[in-house]
């Protein structure tokens, strides 16, 4: 009754995975825009989220690059200490990190499918649990989730992929409702076909499909990781914003 | 065995989180139950996660449906402490 809208702790730290190239480097540099510091969580793309991060302070923000791959518990343990330590505690966490591993359903071995749902889907699931003590116990925090418009939506080729971006949205909804009343917000992002390195190999034909007739930027998506970890976000929660030209309309 | 110190350092961290969790500090008493004071599961989840921060003592889920009130938080944490 009359609660006002939390505000984000001085000094919060917005830890992005995978935050050295595309949609994660653009969401670091968004997330340092609006006041978080923020870390860089990179597994092989050292120079990649050095460089996105020394662009964010040279802006004056405050980042740092952390070496961690995201299925590996003890090295995110490892990270999330170093994280707290030299910016502050971590209230917004953004599971970027993905990887593909495409092949029809029938071709999938099992390890391309491990490897998917592993980094995709388990490490996101890992790292938000971690996240929610610190985000608990500061009553704020908020958990953005990049799925994907293939998840809600059939891609042939992606089986393990689709599984993985739909098993995020479905985890994006349960969690949010268990934390909604603690000010912890945990929201989906889904884009569709954007220009980065990861969709360099995609026929632009493919961009046919899309109403906006046109690939999308990896700052359009970022635009919206930022507005969910805002405060002025703090009534969304559970939901999936879709960034893909009309995709999915 | 926990000394009385210990046993009052427990309560207090256990009442502090509780009221932190909304409820009324008055209500906060050993024999108050959860419900009655409108802790729910989240709430013991994440009052296990301080006492095991504080205490290193480890709450499971399975320990959880047995707490029924708050002495009986206390007495477990002292118990295991």
């Amino acid at each position: 009754m009359g609660q006002r809208m939390s505000a984000r702790p001085d000094g919060a730290c917005a830890l992005v995975t995978g935050g050295g190239r595309g949609i994660g480097a653009a969401s670091v540099k968004a997330l340092a825009a609006d006041g978080w510091g923020v870390a860089v969580l990179y597994r092989g793309g050292r120079e990649a989220a050095e460089a996105t991060a020394a662009e964010v302070i040279a802006s004056g923000g405050t980042a740092l690059a952390v070496s961690g791959d995201v299925t590996d518990t003890a090295a995110c343990n490892k990270a999330f200490a170093e994280i707290e330590e030299q910016i502050g505690p971590v209230l917004a966490l953004v599971n970027n990190a993905g990887v593909r591993a495409d092949n029809l359903a029938l071709s999938i071995d099992d390890d391309d499918w491990d490897l998917v749902l592993e980094t995709n889907l388990t490490a996101a699931f890992r790292l938000t649990r971690q996240a929610l003590r610190g985000m608990l116990r500061a009553r704020f925090g908020r958990v953005v989730n990049i799925a994907s418009v293939v998840g809600p939506r059939a891609n042939v080729g992606q089986a393990n992929y689709a599984a993985s971006k739909a098993g995020l949205i479905g985890l994006t909804k349960t969690v949010a409702a268990e934390v909604a009343r603690k000010g912890v917000t945990v929201n989906a992002v889904a884009p569709g076909f954007i220009q980065t390195e990861m969709t360099a190999d995609v026929p632009a034909a493919v961009k046919d499909a899309v109403p906006a007739r046109r690939a999308g930027r990896p700052e359009e998506v970022a635009a919206c990781v930022r507005f969910l970890a805002s405060e002025e976000a703090g009534y969304v929660t559970g939901t999936t914003l879709y960034v893909d030209g009309g995709l999915a309309a | 065995m926990s000394t009385d110190t210990d046993t009052a350092r427990i309560e207090e961290v256990v009442y502090s989180a509780l009221e932190e969790f909304g409820a009324e500090k008055a209500d906060i008493k050993r024999d108050a139950g959860f419900e009655a004071l409108d802790v729910d599961s989240l709430d013991l989840a994440e009052l296990a996660q301080i006492v095991e921060d504080e205490f290193g003592v480890a709450i499971k889920s399975g320990d959880v449906e047995q707490l029924k009130t708050v002495g009986d938080v206390i007495d477990l944490i002292a118990a295991r402490a």
